[in-house]
């Protein structure tokens, strides 16, 4: 059961950040951030399984590769501005992490372009 | 990798901790300082490996290149 083991390991490093706090604070975003690397890399391979069959998905129902991808590349975007975010806002930064978060948006806006594009020469189409 | 690193950089951790007391303590505070430093950069070589290994299996799960 991995879920266990991501349980545990969230709980025993959260009690070690708490004994680290008071002494090391610097240390314990360290040990904040480790933690959250290390999660992620338990559930990476399963998520790119899941990834793999959403793209079988949609070769079979003939969605653009284009367009997919795209969503790839604006999940994978908004999940390390996430991540930097929150350990920024964690360390108190919290100016910081919304400007990573605003540099995180105005890539995804960029990214999505085609499909914005794509989107309204569907509506120019469609009405005469 | 896995859950010992998160052991490791909480060892280091409370080791400096002790060792910055134990110097204070002594009436050395330029060493405690620089023990303090010491412990952070070796953490941070640490966390910086481990960041890199994050955003690389992010670019090649996400296909971002």
């Amino acid at each position: 059961m991995q879920i266990v083991q991501i349980a545990a390991i969230g709980i025993i490093a959260t009690i070690v950040i708490m004994v680290l706090k008071s002494q090391k604070p610097e240390l314990a975003v360290q040990i904040s951030i480790v933690t959250g690397v290390v999660i992620f890399m338990l559930i990476a391979a399963k998520l790119s399984a899941v990834i793999d069959l959403l793209e079988s998905f949609a070769a079979r129902a003939e969605i653009k590769p284009v367009f997919f991808t795209t969503i790839l590349k604006i999940t994978g975007i908004a999940y390390i501005a996430e991540f930097a975010g929150e350990v920024c806002r964690d360390a108190g930064e919290n100016s910081i992490a919304s400007k990573i978060e605003l540099a995180g948006k105005v890539t995804i806006v960029i990214l999505a372009v085609p499909i914005i594009t794509s989107l309204l020469d569907l509506v120019i189409r469609i009405m005469p | 990798m896995g859950v010992d690193l998160i052991f490791k950089i909480a060892a280091i951790g409370i080791l400096v901790a002790v060792l910055n007391q134990l110097l204070i303590r002594s009436g050395r505070e330029e060493q405690a300082m620089m023990t303090t430093l010491a412990g952070l950069i070796v953490v941070l070589l640490i966390v910086v490996q481990q960041i890199a290994t994050l955003f690389e299996t992010v670019k090649a799960i996400f296909h971002l290149d």
